[in-house]
């Protein structure tokens, strides 16, 4: 079979995609035992997603989503120990306890967040990239959020202004197709949604989400133009969610069938699938990192299980920058 | 040495001299730049600073103060002019659920040194949706700090210390001060956020005020001078974190205090001062605090209804003298 990209390349997307897997199944699996509370979204089905943008991006560009935000956490770098101890609550979780499921950050890794209200990171993100053109670097910004964000009039306030402004930033709309139990048919008539680009003159692209070629070439050509001061790029990449929309979601708005079908189209299987074809692993060499990857998984829970709490005073540390915030405590 | 400057000359030469000191610092707002401004703060600051640190935006509070923010969080310090605080109610989504929530959400990795300044409150005939004052509603929001200054000399020094703090600050002004004339030293000078002035000193009773309101409690207290009453006056200059020492101290030797301003009397900047006082000096006070805000209802076009919403210098003396027992 021929492909434009390497053997390293497809060991990496099969690798860094099993790990989001079987981190978001066992963090599926505490949830279900009340380890982790809170709301909890799973990035079950969309890895290909994470994966084709980190082949394209460079480490020190920039990241940020919304709450559904584990998968491109862990693939932007952050260690699995640290984001399930987050999702535990713990004081050694990426946000020291303080941000739970949907606000997971890494100043390290360029990570923005983890942000809860819908679509309220279009404009973060912008801005993100607006600090690096103020500062002439040649970083970029990915800027995630799903088809419900995309109905929210941030979205269009945003694009026109980074259009405005020529900002370094990609758009990236995963659209699962279902905000929360909402189709997109019963949220708008434009069910492109890369189409809503063309009413700024921003360049954008529909893509097949299921498939990291696919999203890596989109994003390379993206990611090209902003670091060129090209401008921005909106992408619209078609995915799938195989869980509800949250931990409490049992997804009744939608067929077993429709599920069905886009398994078959798993972005792990057909990586796996080329990987096999091009003799570029053995069985045993697959087995090997199957094992890793579960050692991780097993290693970020016992982690998070030994780690302490966060100290009572924490309460009032972290609200402001200033340390000597004087709080109404009475 | 001091000239005598208007306010809005103030307000410039602070965001003039931080920006000349730090180049992570920039302007950006509605009709800031090629304009001078709305009501022409930042005039002549293009010219200075050119288009990269002086932006002019589109109608789109939302999405520029999102931009700001987000730009905050990645190495600059932006202020951002909205036209009135009014219209920044459309932006409360990026300053409530985002800028106020960077430093904690993320565990102290990311923050948010900006400024979103304006005018505030009322402004003569403008109806209900141009004459809303907002103090009380930001001083609610753990993350942000919320100052509301009276005249140029606070403006300069807090608008300084605004722009030099490394967390979200909410900058109050108000249209029909711009012009006030005031005076400002030539010296570089920086007040300290979080810090009350005693705008005038007196025995009898304590006027506590902000923003333009200043004006009616030091017109009430000349008025009551007549009278032999001497009132100590109160200028908070910052309302979050709010300097209640100052005032427990003066109710401590005047043990009567008024409070006037603009806000709606529900959950008020007056309604946590009379918690804080009662608390902390219940056995000084020798009268019920009293207050006077805007009324409790939308503000209408017509003069007199204007005059009936607002707080004047009339009705700031009664109180005082019902809480002296002068008059019932």
């Amino acid at each position: 079979m021929q492909t434009p990209f390497g053997k390293e390349t497809y060991l990496y997307w099969y690798e860094i995609m099993l790990l989001l897997r079987r981190f978001e199944e066992k963090t599926g699996q505490l949830y279900g035992m009340q380890k982790i509370r809170g709301f909890c979204h799973l990035y079950i089905g969309q890895e290909a997603v994470a994966a084709g943008t980190m082949t394209a991006i460079r480490d020190d560009d920039n990241m940020i989503t919304a709450y559904r935000d584990h998968g491109l956490a862990i693939a932007k770098g952050m260690s699995p120990k640290e984001c399930m101890a987050e999702l535990y609550g713990k004081a050694t979780g990426c946000t020291k306890g303080k941000g739970g499921s949907m606000h997971f950050f890494s100043k390290e890794k360029r990570f923005f967040g983890g942000h809860g209200i819908v679509g309220g990171q279009i404009g973060l993100g912008a801005g993100i990239a607006f600090a690096d053109m103020y500062h002439n670097n040649d970083r970029v910004t990915v800027c995630y959020f799903g088809d419900g964000a995309a109905r929210q009039g941030l979205l269009h306030e945003t694009f026109n202004m980074a259009m405005l402004w020529n900002l370094p930033v990609i758009f990236v709309c995963e659209n699962n197709y279902y905000a929360m139990g909402t189709s997109i048919e019963r949220t708008s008539k434009t069910l492109d949604i890369y189409r809503l680009a063309d009413a700024y003159d921003m360049p954008a692209d529909s893509v097949d989400g299921m498939s990291c070629e696919e999203v890596h070439k989109a994003m390379e050509r993206a990611v090209r133009r902003a670091r060129e001061k090209g401008g921005p790029t909106f992408l619209e990449v078609k995915t799938y969610r195989y869980r509800g929309h949250s931990m409490s979601d049992p997804a009744k708005y939608r067929t077993k069938e429709e599920v069905e079908e886009y398994k078959d189209k798993d972005p792990i299987n057909q990586v796996l699938k080329t990987i096999m074809d091009n003799k570029w692993a053995t069985e045993a060499e697959i087995e090997a990192i199957n094992e890793k990857v579960r050692q991780e998984v097993e290693e970020s829970v016992q982690f998070a299980e030994e780690s302490p709490w966060p100290d009572d005073s924490e309460l009032y540390k972290d609200i402001y920058v200033d340390e000597n915030y004087p709080y109404i405590t009475d | 040495m001091s000239r005598i400057i208007p306010f809005r000359q103030a307000l410039r030469e602070a965001m003039q001299e931080e920006m000349r000191r730090d180049d992570s610092i920039f302007l950006m707002g509605e009709e800031v730049a090629q304009y001078n401004g709305a009501y022409k703060v930042s005039q002549g600051m293009l010219d200075e600073f050119g288009e990269r640190r002086v932006i002019d935006t589109p109608i789109a509070e939302l999405g520029f103060a999102a931009i700001a923010v987000g730009a905050s969080s990645n190495g600059t310090r932006p202020i951002v002019e909205f036209m009135t605080w009014n219209f920044a109610v459309l932006a409360l989504d990026q300053i409530l659920n985002h800028a106020a929530k960077m430093v904690s959400m993320s565990g102290g990795q990311f923050s948010c040194p900006i400024v979103f300044r304006g005018p505030n409150g009322s402004a003569g005939q403008l109806g209900a949706q141009h004459s809303q004052a907002f103090e009380s509603w930001y001083a609610n929001i753990p993350g942000l700090k919320v100052i509301s200054v009276s005249n140029p000399y606070d403006a300069k020094g807090l608008l300084k210390s605004a722009i030099r703090d490394n967390d979200p600050v909410v900058f109050m002004e108000s249209e029909v001060m711009y012009g006030d004339e005031g005076e400002v030293p030539e010296e570089e000078y920086l007040i300290p956020i979080g810090k009350a002035r005693i705008a005038r000193e007196g025995n009898d009773v304590t006027i506590v005020s902000f923003n333009k309101m200043m004006k009616v409690a030091l017109g009430a207290a000349e008025e009551l001078a007549k009278e032999g009453i001497s009132a100590e006056v109160i200028d908070l200059r910052t309302i979050r974190p709010l300097d209640w020492e100052t005032i427990v101290n003066s109710v401590k030797k005047t043990n009567r205090l008024v409070i006037v301003e603009e806000q709606w009397p529900f959950a008020s900047v007056s309604s946590e001062i009379s918690y804080r006082v009662q608390k902390e000096a219940f056995d000084y006070l020798d009268a019920p605090i009293r207050r006077i805000t805007s009324a409790d209802t939308n503000m209408h076009y017509a003069p007199n209804l204007v005059a009936a919403y607002l707080p004047d210098v009339p009705r700031t003396v009664k109180l005082v003298k019902e809480v002296m027992y002068l008059v019932k």
